[in-house]
This record gives structure tokens, C-alpha cells and sequence, in this order.
């Protein structure tokens, strides 16, 4: 008496093996979506109370970043500039474009003006922008082309894993200090012989070790 | 078969529980984190006036204020070498630029934009003018230019100072005060700008 007929042994068979594909697929649809933009926030632009624009102030006007982000080469912060800052000009230009409405309110009553974080690394996480920008490391290289961007959106995924992609091997994204502010570098074609050479020339030896992100 | 099922059950919760944030979302302040204990909702405090972080007391006027017994300073307050001037170039990319130019003329990018002209650089009124007379415009600002003391601190302030200097003699300079071995250079391409603000 035979209830299952032969085929049905390859169809278990078959079956177990699948399952192990199951869940090696699962668990990389898991990781995969950990890593997509709708959890890292990657790529979405902020609403803020003023649609403040890299792209006209960067990209147009030739602005260095230092002129607002006052504090990035010498402190872990890089600052977000004060309503005073936005005055230097719009004392005089477009003073009374009701778009700026809310940095002349900001201006006259002391209050400061609430922009929406657009990179926040989690509390356990150390991050310090004088330790990467006096080290040849460009601030496009992780906020992206800033200078094309009508409204901050982040680049990079800011997960460990994107970290270390660059502390394993900074010669593949170092540049020439001078061209660290530069919002229009592009990295040449022999990328890693530059790197080995600006490596060596800046001493850079980032460590990987978990106390120096985790402290 | 309840007993698998609730086991599941048990650890799907025990794993959620795990997505909780608080480590991500700690109860302290990060720089400009918003505050909901002071009125005014910041949690980097502004210093009441008149503070002094202790050993910081600005003894020195001529370095901090430009004036050397209440007279515009005619010196600088430390000596001059080529890596202040080299700082003074690159801070006056960033800062001066916008507005007065790359060479001081007044033709700044924002200038272009509507924002009052500055008078030049080169004019034999400023040429004339002492050191501690171009700080001060820095620290206090110059009738429609604000001050920028906010966004330089005092050395800068100084080596922008001595690079506008060495800009007036650019402007002005014959053949003569070129050295000698290097006048087969003129006419020569101009090097390259500072790569710091400015241009496009
Ligand atoms: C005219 C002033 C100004 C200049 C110049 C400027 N920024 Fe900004 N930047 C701001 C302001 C204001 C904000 C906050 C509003 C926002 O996020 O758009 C900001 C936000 C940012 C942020 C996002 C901050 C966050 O919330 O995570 C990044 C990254 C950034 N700037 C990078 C740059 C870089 C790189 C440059 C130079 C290429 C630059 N900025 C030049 C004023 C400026
Ligand atoms: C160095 C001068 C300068 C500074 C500093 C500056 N702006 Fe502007 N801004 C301009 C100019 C010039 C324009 C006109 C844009 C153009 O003509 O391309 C402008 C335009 C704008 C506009 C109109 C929309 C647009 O982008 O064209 C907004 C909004 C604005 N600025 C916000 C700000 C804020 C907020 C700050 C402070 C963080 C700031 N600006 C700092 C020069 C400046
Ligand atoms: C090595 C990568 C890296 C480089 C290079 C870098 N940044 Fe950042 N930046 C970050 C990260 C990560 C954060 C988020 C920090 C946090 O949440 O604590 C950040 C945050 C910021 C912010 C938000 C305010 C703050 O300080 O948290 C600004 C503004 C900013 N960066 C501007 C710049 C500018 C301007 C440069 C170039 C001079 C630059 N960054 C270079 C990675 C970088
Ligand atoms: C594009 C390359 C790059 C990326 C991306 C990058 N780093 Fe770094 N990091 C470096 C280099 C280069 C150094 C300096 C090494 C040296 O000085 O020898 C460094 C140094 C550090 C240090 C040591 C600073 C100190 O005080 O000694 C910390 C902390 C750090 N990085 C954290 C981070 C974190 C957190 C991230 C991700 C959010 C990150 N880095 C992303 C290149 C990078
Ligand atoms: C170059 C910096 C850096 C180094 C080195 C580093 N981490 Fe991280 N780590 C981060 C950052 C940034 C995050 C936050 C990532 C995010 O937001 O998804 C993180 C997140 C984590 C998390 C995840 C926590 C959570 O809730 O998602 C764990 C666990 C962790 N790190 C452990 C370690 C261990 C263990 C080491 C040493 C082997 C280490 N890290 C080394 C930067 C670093
Ligand atoms: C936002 C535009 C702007 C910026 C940026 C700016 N200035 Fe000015 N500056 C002006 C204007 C406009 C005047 C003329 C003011 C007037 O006549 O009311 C001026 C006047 C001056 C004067 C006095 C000139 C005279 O006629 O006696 C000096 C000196 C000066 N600036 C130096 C600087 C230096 C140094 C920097 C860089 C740290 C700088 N300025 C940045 C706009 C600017």
C-alpha cells in the first residue's frame, strides 16, 4: 500500500533545501529594508521654517561652509549658524521677502529659529567633525553634492557598517586638504594611488576598535 | 500544539520589547538639542554679559580691541610670517570675499546680488589707513557691514588684517619690487585662486 506516491520524496526534499532559502531570504529582506532609506532616512528632505537653500547660497553665490558652520573645523559640532549670520546679508537682500519673514521674526524678538535635524546619530554613538575635516576628509564625501541640494537631505545611510566601509580603508575616499570645502571635488581616476600617498602624508590610521565610536 | 504557539508568541514580544529606543534617544543634551526646561526652549545657555571664562580676561587691548592707548594700532599685535599671511588669504575667502572680492575691489558676488558696494581696498584713503583700523571694522562692524567678531576669532581676525595689506601692495606694485631672479615669471598664468569660497 503506497498513500504518497513516489515524486513526494523529492518534494520534501526539495522542500527542507527551499527552506533554508526561505530564511536566508527572509533574513536578508530584514537586513536589506534595516538598510533602506525608509529606516535610515536617507534621501528625504526635511520641511523647514525657512526653506533655506545650499543650492543657491553654495552652489550659486560660491558661500564657503565655514561662513555658517562656524565651529567645524575645531569642535565635534559644525554648528548651525545663528539668525545673526542670515542677517549679515538679508539686513539688505530680499528684506522684505515675506519668504523671510520668520528670520527678521527670529531677529527682532531673540528667539532662535527651529530647524529640523536632518543627521542624528544615536546617543551611543560618538561622532567629532574636527578629527575628519582636518584629515582630508571632504564634506561631500559623507553629506553628498550639498551645493545641488534646494533642501538638506542626508546622503549616507550614517549606519556602522558605513562608517567602518571608510575606516577600513580611508584611501578610498581621502582628498587633498585644500580640497576639503570644496563642494565640486570629484575624486580623480587613480583615486587609490592619491589615497596611499595622502594616507601616508596625513599619518591617517582610523581606528576600528568599538571604544572609539562607543564611549 | 498551544505550547510552540505560545512560545512564539512569548518571544516575538520579548523581541519587540527590544525595539524600544531609549539608547538611541537618550535624556541628555547634545549640542543645539531643543530644551523644554528654560523658557526660551534652548539648551546651550547664551552667557550672561560681562562673563569671563577664568583666565580669559582680555588684558591685552591692542591684541583684543585694535587700539593702542585709544589710538587705531599702527603695528600688529604679533609678528607677521607667511603662514599667518597664508591663514589670512584663506579667512578672507571665506568671510570677506562675498562682498568685498577676491582682490578688494568691492565686486563681491553678493554685491552683484544688491547688497551696498564697499568702497575698494585700493583707494589712497584705506592704503593710508593703520592696522588697528581694519580689525576694528572686523570686531565692530562698519556702518551697513556687520561685525563679525561672532564668527572670527581674534587671531584671524589679524591675519585677514595682514593679508588685506599684502593685497593693497599687489595692487600697487611695480616691476621694481619684484626680485629680480623672479621677474622672467611676470606674465606668466596667474596661480590658481584659494580654493575657499569666492569663486565660480
Ligand atoms: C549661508 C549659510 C550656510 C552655508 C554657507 C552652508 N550652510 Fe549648511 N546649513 C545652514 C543652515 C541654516 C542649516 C540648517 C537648515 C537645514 O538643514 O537646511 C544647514 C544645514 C546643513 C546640514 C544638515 C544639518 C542637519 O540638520 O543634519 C549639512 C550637512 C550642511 N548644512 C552642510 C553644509 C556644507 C557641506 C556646506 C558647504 C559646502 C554648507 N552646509 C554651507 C547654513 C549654511
Ligand atoms: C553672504 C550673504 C548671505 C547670507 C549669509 C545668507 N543669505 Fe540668503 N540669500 C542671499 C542672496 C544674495 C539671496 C538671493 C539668491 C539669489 O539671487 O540667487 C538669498 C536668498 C535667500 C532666500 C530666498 C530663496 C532662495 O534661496 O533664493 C532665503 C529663504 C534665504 N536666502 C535664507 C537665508 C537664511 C535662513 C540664511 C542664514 C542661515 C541666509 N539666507 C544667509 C545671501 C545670503
Ligand atoms: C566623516 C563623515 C563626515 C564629514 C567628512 C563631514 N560630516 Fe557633517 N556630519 C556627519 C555626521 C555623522 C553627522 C551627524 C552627527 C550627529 O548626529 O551627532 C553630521 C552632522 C553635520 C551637521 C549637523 C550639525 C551637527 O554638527 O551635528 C552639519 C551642519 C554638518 N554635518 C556639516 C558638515 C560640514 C560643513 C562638513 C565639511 C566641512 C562636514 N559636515 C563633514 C558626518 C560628516
Ligand atoms: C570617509 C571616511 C570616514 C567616514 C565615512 C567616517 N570616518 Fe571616522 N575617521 C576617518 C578618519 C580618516 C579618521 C582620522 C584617523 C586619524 O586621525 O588617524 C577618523 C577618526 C574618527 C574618530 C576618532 C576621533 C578621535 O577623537 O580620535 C571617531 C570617533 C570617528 N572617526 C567616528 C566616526 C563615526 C561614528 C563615523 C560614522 C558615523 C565615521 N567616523 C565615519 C574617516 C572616516
Ligand atoms: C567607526 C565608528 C564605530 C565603531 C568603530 C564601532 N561602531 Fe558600533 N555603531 C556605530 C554607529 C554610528 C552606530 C549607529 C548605527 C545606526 O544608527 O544604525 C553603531 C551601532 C552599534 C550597535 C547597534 C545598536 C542598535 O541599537 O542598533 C551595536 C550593537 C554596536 N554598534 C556595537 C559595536 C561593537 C561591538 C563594536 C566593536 C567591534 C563597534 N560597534 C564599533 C559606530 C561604530
Ligand atoms: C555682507 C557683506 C560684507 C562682508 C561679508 C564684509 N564686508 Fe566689509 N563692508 C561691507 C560694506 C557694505 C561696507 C561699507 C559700509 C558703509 O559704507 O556703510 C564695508 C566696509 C568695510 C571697511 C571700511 C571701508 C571704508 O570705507 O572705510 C572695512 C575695513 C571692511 N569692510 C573690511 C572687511 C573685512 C576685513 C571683511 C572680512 C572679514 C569684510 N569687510 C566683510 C560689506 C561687507
Amino acid at each position: 500500500m503506497q498513500i504518497f506516491h513516489h515524486s513526494t520524496n523529492t518534494l520534501a526534499k526539495v522542500s527542507i533545501f527551499g527552506a533554508l532559502f526561505a530564511a536566508a531570504g527572509g533574513l536578508w529582506l530584514v537586513l536589506e529594508v534595516n538598510r533602506s532609506s525608509y529606516v535610515t532616512q536617507a534621501g528625504v528632505a526635511r520641511i523647514q521654517p525657512v526653506q533655506f537653500s545650499h543650492q543657491h547660497h553654495v552652489g550659486g553665490m560660491g558661500l564657503d561652509c565655514r561662513y555658517c558652520h562656524t565651529s567645524v573645523e575645531t569642535a565635534a559640532a559644525a554648528g548651525i549658524p545663528p539668525t545673526q549670520t542670515c542677517m549679515n546679508c538679508h539686513s539688505q537682500i530680499w528684506s522684505t521677502s515675506p519668504e523671510l519673514e520668520p528670520v527678521r521674526e527670529s531677529f527682532r524678538s531673540g528667539k532662535s529659529l527651529e530647524w529640523v535635524r536632518v543627521h542624528d546619530l544615536p546617543e551611543f554613538a560618538y561622532f567629532n567633525h574636527s578629527a575628519h575635516v582636518n584629515k582630508g576628509m571632504g564634506c561631500t564625501t559623507c553629506h553628498g553634492r550639498i551645493d545641488r541640494m534646494p533642501l538638506v537631505w542626508q546622503e549616507a545611510s550614517l549606519q556602522m557598517e558605513w562608517c567602518l566601509t571608510c575606516h577600513r580603508a580611508p584611501e578610498k575616499f581621502v582628498r587633498p586638504q585644500a580640497e576639503v570645502f570644496n563642494a565640486a571635488y570629484e575624486p580623480p581616476a587613480d583615486q587609490l594611488e592619491l589615497g596611499r600617498k595622502l594616507v601616508q602624508e596625513y599619518g591617517l590610521k582610523p581606528r576600528t576598535s568599538c571604544s572609539t565610536c562607543h564611549r | 500544539m498551544r505550547g510552540p504557539v505560545l512560545t512564539a508568541a512569548l518571544l516575538s514580544v520579548a523581541f519587540a520589547m527590544g525595539c524600544r529606543q531609549d539608547m538611541h534617544d537618550q535624556p541628555k543634551y547634545k549640542p543645539y538639542r531643543a530644551s523644554d526646561f528654560w523658557g526660551d526652549g534652548r539648551s546651550a545657555r547664551p552667557l550672561p554679559e560681562g562673563t569671563v571664562a577664568r583666565g580669559h580676561l582680555r588684558e591685552d587691548t591692542h591684541l583684543f580691541t585694535g587700539k593702542v592707548n585709544g589710538q587705531l594700532a599702527a603695528t600688529f599685535p604679533f609678528a607677521i610670517t607667511e603662514s599667518v599671511l597664508a591663514r589670512g588669504r584663506e579667512r578672507y575667502g571665506i568671510y570677506c570675499t562675498p562682498c568685498h572680492g577676491l582682490a578688494g575691489y568691492g565686486d563681491g558676488m553678493v554685491v552683484a546680488r544688491g547688497f551696498r558696494r564697499a568702497a575698494s581696498f585700493h583707494v589712497d584713503r584705506l592704503r593710508e589707513a593703520p592696522p588697528g583700523y581694519f580689525y576694528d571694522a572686523i570686531a565692530n562692524g562698519f556702518g551697513a557691514m556687520p561685525s563679525y567678531a561672532a564668527q572670527i576669532p581674534v587671531e584671524d581676525r589679524w591675519a585677514i588684517v595682514a593679508y588685506v595689506r599684502a593685497l593693497q601692495l599687489s595692487q600697487h606694485a611695480t616691476v621694481s619690487d619684484v626680485p629680480p631672479e623672479k621677474r622672467g615669471e611676470l606674465g606668466a598664468p596667474a596661480p590658481a585662486p584659494p580654493a575657499a569660497g569666492g569663486h565660480h
